[in-house]
């Protein structure tokens, strides 16, 4: 017997608990060739921005034992083009999608909110207020509760009431579980938990960073326990509230160690990399999972690992 | 449309400097032209190395007695290339085929000269066998540090209408870069479009010297890349489009096959400030 597959981020039914994440899929037709992405939860579109951004210079990317530093720097077309283009396809082909926005300063996130309002092919928003790869570290708006708050209201107040919001959150904080509360306070319905931590890496010959951005975001296995920490901390103190876990998926099994520790749906970024049938591959292996442990719904297993704890 | 093939790979041979691997799979010589590339992953599903490796591809087949199968040349350069080299005869490697655009082929028989660099040789005696099935006439140059480095010079001598062989330390063929040779061949072989693959800096002046003689000249560029499909926006140079703005462009998808006079050689790790989206002054 097949085990029910459907899970939910607060407003938002998803078919199945497996996403891509930000910035990892495009907006999903370079996937599409390597499998169905109807079958999947959703798609998880690449943070767009308010005008095309040409992002940093090359080389943007360096592998690391495990994981892979990145400093693409938010590249893409701006948000017209995206609707245009991207947005379209993704309507026309049927796939959950929930778009990723971000913005330079708290006015553009409400702009890119009302441009997406209404729009019958959002599923959900995700609001990036965690991108590390911006020349002013300032601009990392969930490094401070605040700025985080204010954020996600001014989406809140520009977009319908029905629309789900979930605030992506920065791992690089003392307490990641304040800025969840604050994000929730303003009106986010869940939380995108972890983007990428902010990482180094040194060329040996020059002994120069690598990066042409100097720094940028870790991803990969390698950050995968820290991610769940993440997930398990926040569903600790806000137990009711949603969670998209992500960071380090490589297959089912670390996938059903995010949901247990508390999220209800998943991202799949940089295992996209080395697998690009990944995302459809780990969802097969966690429903098989779960089967195995005898539940009979991914819902069943969210938040298990906290059972017997106070 | 790209495959993923759980390969077999079938033959491992050192050719010079180089290992020759011929992998066979269902589906995993469809639709590849000359000038395509495969990625490959490299180490199994636990592997500390999470991004696939790019290579050009050398040699396709659909059907042969072993199969489906698919043919590159690999320098060992850091612990993946490594890896796979070390690989034996009978190993399963994922492999994903074909990616990018392939090299543009000339609509009507003309003077073809291939330039290549090192490892760049490994598409171009399948490109030339395309372009003599075409009608054209293929003149041929090779370059490397040293002659261990070339490879392939049989085949391509024996395609070629002329072929010359420059290698950096003088150990075969004229002692020089290719660059120095492209000259003269152009002026004999009447060259009329070029192909290259290679190093940047000698793609670089491979370009240049197509240009001043009017001539275009298509290049495969090698940009590190982490996913090879076109969802990760690492591969990206400056490249001119056909509207005359520059765009920062994806080598996996919109490459790797670049006209070179479009790509912005001098300014390949920066972003031009007049390219589409760079930050305004004060910054991003
Ligand atoms: C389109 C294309 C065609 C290529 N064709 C060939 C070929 O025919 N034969 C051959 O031997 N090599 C080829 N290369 C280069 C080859 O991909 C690299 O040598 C290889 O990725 C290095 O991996 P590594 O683990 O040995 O080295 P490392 O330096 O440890 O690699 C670390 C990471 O950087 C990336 N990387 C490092 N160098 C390069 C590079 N030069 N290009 C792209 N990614 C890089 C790797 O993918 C990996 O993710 C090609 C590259 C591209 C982009
Ligand atoms: C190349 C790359 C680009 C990314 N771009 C974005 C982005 O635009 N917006 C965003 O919210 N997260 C972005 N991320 C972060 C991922 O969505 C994800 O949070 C993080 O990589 C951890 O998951 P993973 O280890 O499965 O990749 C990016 C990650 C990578 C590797
Ligand atoms: S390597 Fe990922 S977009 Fe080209």
């Amino acid at each position: 017997m097949a085990i029910d597959s459907a899970t939910s981020l607060a407003k938002l039914n998803l078919i199945a608990p497996v996403l891509t994440a930000s910035g990892c899929a495009a907006a999903g037709k370079e996937l599409d060739q390597f499998f169905d992405i109807t079958k999947i939860g959703g798609i998880v579109t690449k943070s767009i921005m308010l005008e095309a951004r040409s992002g940093r210079p090359t080389p943007r990317m360096a592998e690391t034992p495990s994981g892979m530093l990145n400093s693409i720097g938010l590249q893409g077309p701006g948000i017209d083009s995206f609707i245009e283009k991207d947005l379209a396809w993704l309507h026309e082909r049927g796939v959950t999608t929930i778009v990723s926005i971000a913005g330079n300063n708290i006015e553009e996130f409400g702009r890119l909110a009302s441009k997406l309002r209404d729009h019958p092919a959002v599923a959900a928003i995700e609001i990036n207020i965690s991108c590390p790869n911006v020349a002013n570290r300032g601009l990392v708006f969930a490094c401070n509760t605040e700025s985080a708050a204010d954020v996600v209201s001014v989406v809140r107040r520009n977009v319908s009431p029905g629309m789900p919001l979930l605030a992506k959150l920065s791992p690089d904080v003392t307490d990641i579980v304040e800025i969840a509360q604050s994000v929730k306070a303003a009106g986010a319905d869940g939380v995108s938990v972890i983007n990428t931590l902010l990482g180094m890496v040194i060329d040996q010959k020059t002994l120069r960073p690598v990066l042409g951005g100097r720094t940028g975001g870790l991803s990969g296995p390698a950050i995968r326990p820290v991610a769940l920490r993440c997930v398990f901390q926040i569903h600790a103190a806000m137990p009711s509230f949603p969670i998209l876990g992500m960071g380090g998926i490589r297959n089912g099994k670390d996938a059903l160690e995010f949901i247990a520790a508390g999220a209800s749906a998943i991202s799949v970024g940089t295992a996209t990399f080395g697998d690009p049938s990944a995302p459809m591959r780990i969802q097969n292996e966690l429903l098989q999972d779960i089967e195995n442990h005898g539940f009979e719904s991914v819902s069943d297993v969210i938040g298990v690992a906290h059972k017997g704890d106070n | 449309m790209a495959n993923q093939v759980k390969a077999r790979l079938i033959s491992n041979k050192k050719v010079g400097s180089y290992h020759h691997l011929i992998f066979a799979g269902d589906g995993i010589a469809t639709g590849v032209r000359p000038g395509h590339f495969a990625a490959v992953a490299v180490g199994d599903e636990n592997s500390p190395m999470i991004l696939r490796r790019a290579f050009s591809i050398h040699k396709a087949a659909e059907i042969t007695s072993r199969g489906s199968t698919l043919e590159l040349i690999v320098a060992a350069h850091g612990p993946g290339t490594s890896w796979l080299v070390a690989q034996q005869e009978g190993a399963i490697i994922d492999v994903v085929a074909p990616l990018g655009k392939p090299f543009a082929l000339p609509k009507t028989p003309a003077n073809c000269l291939l330039v290549a660099g090192g490892y760049g040789s490994a598409p171009m005696v399948y490109l030339a066998q395309e372009l003599i099935a075409r009608g054209c006439k293929v003149d041929i140059i090779f370059g490397a540090g040293t002659e261990s480095k070339l490879f392939d010079v049989l085949e391509a001598k024996r395609l070629a209408r002329y072929f010359e062989i420059t290698t950096d330390d003088g150990s075969v063929g004229t002692e020089g870069r290719v660059s120095t040779a492209m000259p003269a061949m152009m002026a004999k072989g009447e060259t009329e479009a070029i192909y290259a693959c290679g190093p940047m800096p000698m793609l670089q002046s491979v370009a240049d010297l197509a240009s001043k003689s009017n001539i275009i000249s298509q290049c495969a560029v090698e940009e590190s890349m982490a996913c090879g499909i076109g969802v990760c926006m690492t591969c990206v140079l400056p490249v001119i489009g056909d509207d005359g703005i520059t765009r920062m462009v994806r080598s996996c998808t919109d490459g790797p096959v670049f006209r070179g006079d479009k790509v912005r050689w001098d300014e390949i790790g920066t972003v031009p400030a007049d390219c589409l989206g760079a930050p305004k002054s004060g910054g991003h």
